[in-house]
């Protein structure tokens, strides 16, 4: 060790990558957004605003309308004045060709997306550019083709649209949320009212004017601004047909909670806490990539985010130091600098909430391992870490804390891993790594969990179901399954 | 001449494979208002539906992974059985005052029903099952798993055909049930848990139950163990009670209350995905 | 002899390797640290000429080129070796007396190493004689591939017995090796028995250094350090050509192997028309204007 440090002062310098910062001169953000409503921007009845700010500077970006119970009132009307008149009855290929269009405008305005999404929400722009808004746009372009072969995708029975669908999403994946949403309920034929998270609106009110552009007719998708009250008037709006919510587990139940009464449809796409599986027969190297895509992907805030870590015993000490230095070669700091690795905590909130997590961590005993980096003094900021010595009990292996936060254990057989990973409420996602075929069969079937990264983990498309069981969710997104949450099956009887 | 005394029938429960009392001690007096026939059934507490569960939970496992083509064996012997005991659904529809000709077609539908299903066993996952073709380099494909245990509220008011029809699908999808027999008419329920103890049926899959809705409904909806409820009360606090209780582990809520059992267009494969949970799954292709 | 455990013990998923590498790739390396790399990427170069038409003339021209890369920038570093053949060992060692430049020279059959182990021996010591530093040696793929694996062990044990303390790299030829784990097996094989440096390719088969290629014996390298302490050196061969893709092999080094290795050393470039690049790079990033290469001597 000493003559390691030896040889590192002797070599010339060591070689630090300068600032590669995206630049932001062509994008535009206005100081003011209002509501979203009938094909408009309108002034927001309840006169009231709140601010979106960079989570890694602390810098307001723009002030947002707040909608009250009259805004989404008129949203939730636009929608249903638009099912109506228009959309439930326009030829279904011309919905599609309004999807192919929104797909189109995303990608040509990627950039200026990308980094706004990177302002907002403090994600690298790495990511915002390479996974995000391409996701987004994909998405669009895989429902726009389904809009006018739904009987394709429901053999033998008939799909009808719903109506009005009330939709919230969440602040980790802003724009690709929105797609996730917007693009199969408009293909299947319903009109929608989406409420963006309180910290991350600007991507999807960047939507609304591409959708504006794009001259979808006026109220199919409204965009309301605001805050958890603001989606609650939107769950319990009489004229909203069905909810979809992506969010907390424990927002997904007081959802069902307070929809107990009536016949809205709903889906859910909650919370996680996936178990990555590594046994020791895998290609360790990539398995150690893996397990830093699992967790360190847009700072852990993933609800599939693979937080457990299992290695099995033969190999865990291997892959923790293999981990120590790979989580070394991390780049912390500016969103916007295209090799930074980890970005801003999302928010102080989300913050205070990891930082909780890492003192109850510490206080149970566990043996906690942080990257060193320098902490920008501004903004919010999480270095990537582990826990070890820790077991099923503790709370850091029970909770999803939605941070860069992994926590490891150990196991010796396949029987003892499957039952541990299967310990949980959660069922979102699972990773398994092992160079035997059979054993991914094995394994992969027993986790009760609606996807299963096999010798890979955090991979998305939009050909591909997403979705959990158990407290992770109800139904799926993505794929000819994300079709079924907008629809109802008819001629049943 | 000779007399003999009838011999008057105890109507048990069925949990676990086994014919059991209600650990209440509890009954239900049933009447048959034409012949002043009494009849006594279980009144089921929570107790028995939380041993039900446990049973369920522990059969779930096992049945999970029965393949489907031993599935739908053990369905279709489930149809030969009750086609061998067919008199005795019919003559115990017309005790419960359906006339004769209804009864002995809803004991053919419910035959029917069973075959149908049984022949669905290695088939729906083929229609709901899929390879995504994803624009990475990765074999992605998805298909449907049972969802787990499955409380169900059979229909108040076809006693043996929506017993079955509520049932089945779930079942045949690799799911564990706990039925509440119809309230009012529990009998052919009840007796149909004999014809299930001679088909074969791993012990836990299916558990009868005969009682209350508006006193089991609440538990049948909020134990966390339970992963899914199918509900055909017509009754709205029944639905309402269900439907809140479901948020306390994100149970999946199925309300059949206005689907027409008799009607050939209520048997699909999508009633089957209903209790389904789909998986999907990715791998690189390399080398 | 080497342990068949240890080398069969390390699976490398293509598909993760790629991926790895298109991370890599993707830094973006600008301004200052650009800068550094490219002087960097100079140092390292094995300068490298392996025709069979080479002539003693071509062979002067490439060491003067080697010590005078650009006159009219006066503080560029030199090359760290001139490869060659072994016929052109004395020449080329001769015009690098008054350098600090390697002279290096292939052997052992190349670049098919389709002779026998005692012809191998006897050019290694004759290249050595003739003055040669640095030796480049080929394993025999068919061995490799029909699984004699103590064969190729051997064959590289003795081979840097005949060395001694003269530099052994030793050449994987991993476009014959078909996969990836293949790589990783020959890379702890090579290291094993004995390689001071492992090295991609001959450059004279199709396919030469690709970058999952590199990541993989980087890895290789890495894990071996990590077990005994002992550094490897790494060399890509063939196909680099253009200074972007240099960076990004100088990232994957610091971002695998650490900053240790970012030196000539540990690592090297066998390329033959690099070093205009990168002094094409280099002049454009203190001019501010793009170059053409007809104002770089051809070498």
């Amino acid at each position: 060790m000493s003559e390691n440090s030896k040889a590192k002062k002797n070599s010339s310098m060591s070689w630090k990558y300068s600032n590669a910062l995206e630049s932001i001169e062509h994008i535009s953000i206005s100081p003011v957004y209002k509501l979203f409503i009938g094909g408009k921007f309108v002034n927001p009845i309840s006169k009231k605003y709140f601010h979106s700010s960079n989570p890694a500077n602390e810098k307001k970006l723009a002030k947002i309308a707040l909608a009250g119970k009259s805004d989404v009132n008129k949203a939730v009307l636009a929608a249903k004045s638009a099912y109506d008149n228009i959309w439930e009855k326009i030829d279904p290929k011309e919905r599609g060709k309004y999807l192919f269009r929104i797909a189109r405008l995303i990608q040509e305005k990627s950039r200026e997306l990308a980094i706004i999404e990177s302002l907002d929400g403090g994600k690298p722009i790495r990511e915002s550019r390479d996974i995000d808004i391409p996701l987004a746009a994909a998405h669009f372009f895989y429902y726009a083709g389904w809009a006018d072969k739904l009987d394709y995708a429901f053999p033998g029975r008939k799909a009808s649209s719903i109506g009005v669908a009330g939709q919230i999403i969440p602040w980790n994946f802003p724009l690709l949320m929105a797609a996730w949403k917007i693009a199969p309920a408009l293909a299947s034929g319903n009109t929608v009212v989406l409420k963006p998270a309180e910290s991350t609106p600007l991507t999807a009110l960047k939507l609304a004017e591409i959708i504006q552009e794009a001259d979808l007719p006026a109220g199919v998708v409204n965009i309301i601004t605001g805050d958890g009250t603001t989606g609650e008037l939107l769950v319990n709006n009489p004229n909203v047909d069905k909810i979809a919510f992506t969010g907390s587990t424990k927002v997904g139940k007081m959802i069902i909670n307070s929809l107990a009464a009536t016949k809205k449809k709903y889906s859910l796409e909650l919370g996680g806490k996936a178990a990555n599986i590594i046994c020791e027969d895998a290609a360790i190297d990539q398995a150690v990539e893996g397990i830093i895509n699992s967790i360190f992907f847009n700072q852990g805030h993933v609800c599939c985010a693979g937080s457990r870590l299992y290695v099995q015993e033969s190999i865990s000490n291997q892959i923790i130091s293999k981990l120590h230095s790979r989580m070394d070669h991390l780049i912390l700091g500016d969103p916007l600098d295209k090799n930074t690795d980890i970005g801003a905590i999302n928010s102080k909130a989300q913050l205070k909430r990891i930082k909780m997590y890492l003192d109850i961590g510490k206080k149970d005993g566990g043996e906690i391992y942080q990257s060193k980096h320098s902490i920008p003094k501004k903004g919010y900021w999480c270095a990537p870490t582990l826990f070890t010595d820790i077991s099923q009990s503790h709370r850091i292996v029970q909770e999803e804390i939605f941070g860069p936060v992994l926590a490891i254990q150990s196991f010796r057989t396949i029987d003892e891993v499957i039952a541990k990973a299967n310990n949980s409420p959660y069922g979102l996602s699972g990773g398994v790594w092992t160079d035997k075929g059979s054993k991914i069969f094995q394994v992969s079937k027993k986790i009760r969990a609606g996807v299963i990264w096999a010798n890979t983990f955090n991979k998305f498309d939009p050909t591909s179901p997403f979705g959990g069981y158990k407290e992770s969710g109800i139904g799926r997104e993505g794929g000819l399954e994300g079709l079924s949450p907008y629809v109802n099956i008819v001629n049943r009887n | 001449m000779n007399t003999s005394l009838d011999i008057k029938k105890t109507y048990k429960l069925y949990i676990d494979g086994k014919f059991s009392r209600t650990e209440s001690g509890r009954y239900i007096q049933w009447v048959d208002s034409k012949n002043n026939q009494t009849i006594n059934f279980c009144h089921a507490s929570r107790k028995d539906f939380r041993n039900a569960v446990q049973a369920s939970r522990n059969a779930f496992n096992n049945w999970n992974n029965f393949s489907g083509y031993n599935r739908g064996q053990i369905l279709y012997r489930i149809a030969e059985m009750l086609d061998s005991r067919k008199e005795q659904f019919i003559s115990e529809l017309i005790l419960q005052g359906k006339s004769k000709k209804k009864s002995i077609q809803e004991v053919k539908q419910s035959i029917d029903r069973l075959v149908y299903y049984a022949g669905w066993s290695d088939k729906f996952q083929q229609i709901f099952s899929r390879v995504n073709p994803v624009s990475t380099p990765y074999y992605n494909f998805s298909s449907p798993e049972p969802t787990g245990v499955v409380s169900v509220i059979a229909p108040k008011n076809s006693y043996l055909l929506g017993f079955i029809s509520v049932i089945v699908p779930a079942v045949v999808g690799g799911n564990t049930v706990v039925v509440l027999a119809s309230e009012d008419n529990p009998l052919c329920a009840i007796s149909f848990s004999e014809v299930l103890h001679s088909s074969d049926v791993p012990n836990g899959v299916i558990n009868i139950l005969s009682g209350y809705c508006n006193e089991l409904a609440g538990h049948f909806s909020s134990h966390m163990d339970v992963n899914a409820v199918i509900n055909c009360s017509s009754d709205l606090k029944d639905s309402e009670l269900i439907r809140k209780n479901s948020s306390l582990n994100v149970k999946r809520v199925f309300d059949y209350e206005s689907i027409d059992w008799t009607h050939v267009d209520s048997q699909d494969p999508y009633l089957i995905m209903d209790c389904q949970e789909v998986k999907t799954t990715w791998h690189p292709i390399g080398y | 002899m080497i342990n068949p455990i240890m080398v069969y013990n390390n699976r490398i998923d293509q598909v993760g390797c790629s991926e790895r590498v298109n991370r890599i790739f993707s830094r973006s390396i600008k301004t200052e640290s650009k800068i550094w790399a490219l002087y960097k990427i100079l140092s390292m170069i094995d300068l490298t000429t392996l025709e069979g038409s080479d002539s003693p003339g071509k062979v002067k021209q490439l060491c003067y080129k080697a010590s005078h890369l650009h006159d009219q920038y006066p503080k560029l570093p030199q090359v760290a070796a001139i490869c060659v053949y072994p016929s052109m060992v004395s020449i080329a060692h001769k015009s690098l007396k008054s350098t600090n430049i390697k002279t290096a020279s292939v052997a052992t059959g190349f670049p098919s190493g389709m002779t026998n182990c005692k012809a191998k021996l006897d050019e290694v010591r004759y290249v050595i004689d003739e003055g040669a530093e640095e030796v480049d040696m080929v394993i025999s793929r068919g061995h490799f591939l029909s699984g004699e694996l103590n064969y190729v062990s051997d064959e590289i044990a003795q081979v840097k017995t005949a060395c001694g303390k003269v530099k052994l790299k030793v050449i994987l030829e991993t476009g014959e090796l078909n996969t990836l784990d293949n790589v990783r097996m020959a890379s702890d094989l090579a290291m094993e028995s004995g390689a001071d440096f492992i090295k991609t390719s001959t450059g004279k088969i199709s396919e030469s250094a690709t970058p999952t290629v590199v990541l993989t014996m980087l890895e290789a390298i890495r894990d071996y350090y990590n077990k005994t302490g002992k550094k490897i050196g790494m060399k890509p061969a063939g196909g680099i050509s253009k200074s972007k893709l240099a960076i990004q092999y100088l990232v994957m080094v610091k971002e695998t192997l650490g900053n240790d290795w970012l030196t000539p050393n540990l690592f090297r470039f066998g390329a033959s028309s690099l070093a205009n690049d990168v002094l094409m790079q280099i002049i454009k990033q203190n001019k501010g204007n793009y170059q053409s290469s007809n104002y770089f001597s051809l070498d």
